[in-house]
């Protein structure tokens, strides 16, 4: 089995893997940017990668405590600093949520990473249940393995 | 366990005491360095956030520091090492939500108080020694746990 690295691209998740990715109820970004009826700023090119769960936080140290590989997130943070530690934490995608818009050196980072970047003028409550409601499940708790032998 | 021998790599990066417009820059170059070995995702995983984590404290607390990394066969060591304010109780700095994080890091979405929490639930082992008014010293050692048996 593959590990699932948040980063395939649209032929790597075709197949065997994006079917079972499916039944455990990720999405394609696609879906996400239909649901948070949201702009693509960056990474239009990536919108059929699947996404497994999403989470949403507005502290850099919670998302890299809590993250799953290949996770969307939805913040209101728009510094630079966020997508550097969504790259850390494999995140695939970043929802920046109620219309504020990332920073330039942001956008300029997470060109360079190939990490897409959306906007949304939804709340982040609103997000949230756009995208469960759809079917994406949360990010699961560290007790349950985010880390492989976890015991927290 | 340990199949093929992985190349080995060693590398230092500087880190500026407030620097947040570059925090996590180190991590991500360690990332990309650490990911062309042949270490299994989930051990690779766990020493990325770990070296984000202590890169953090680093640029939350400290005037200057750097982080050493260096991957010997299977396993990895990182040492991090700050001129900074020190750390008067370990201790209580290891308390799940403890911070003494500065305004200005927490508006950023720092300061959690799960840094240290974090680094010592994904290293193996976990050294901290500290000097009030001089520096902290923290190394940790990460090596493939069971669960991270390499798949091909």
């Amino acid at each position: 089995m593959r590990p699932y690295d948040g980063r395939s691209d649209a032929s790597d998740s075709s197949g065997a893997s994006d079917r079972s990715d499916r039944e455990k109820g990720g999405m394609r970004l696609a879906e996400v940017v239909e649901a948070l009826e949201a702009e693509v700023i960056v990474g239009g090119d990536r919108l059929e990668m699947e996404v497994p769960a999403g989470g949403a936080s507005d502290m850099v140290s919670d998302l890299v405590f809590f993250g799953r590989p290949g996770m969307v997130l939805l913040t209101g943070l728009t510094k630079s600093s966020v997508v550097r530690a969504a790259q850390v934490a494999d995140v695939s995608a970043i929802v920046f949520v109620r219309g504020k818009r990332p920073e330039r050196e942001a956008i300029e980072l997470a060109g360079e990473i190939g990490l897409p970047l959306l906007l949304t003028a939804h709340s982040m409550y609103d997000s949230c249940g756009r995208l469960y409601v759809r079917g994406l499940p949360g990010v699961i708790p560290a007790s349950q393995g985010a880390i492989p032998g976890d015991s927290v | 366990m340990a199949p093929e021998p992985s190349e080995s790599f060693a590398a230092t990066y500087p880190i500026l005491g407030g620097g947040f417009f570059l925090a996590g820059r180190a991590s991500g170059e360690v990332k990309r360095r650490l990911a062309e070995l042949c270490l299994s995702p989930e051990l690779l995983r766990r020493v990325v956030i770990a070296t984000y984590e202590a890169e953090m404290n680093i640029v939350i607390h400290a005037v200057s520091g750097e982080i050493a990394v260096r991957a010997e066969g299977d396993c990895v060591r990182v040492t991090a090492v700050d001129r900074g304010p020190g750390i008067a109780d370990i201790e209580q700095a290891m308390m799940p939500g403890y911070s003494t994080a500065s305004e200005k890091a927490q508006s950023l979405g720092f300061g959690a108080g799960m840094g240290l929490v974090n680094m010592q639930r994904c290293a193996d082992r976990l050294w901290i020694s500290s000097e009030v008014y001089r520096g902290t010293r923290v190394e940790m050692r990460f090596c493939p746990r069971p669960a991270e048996k390499k798949e091909e």
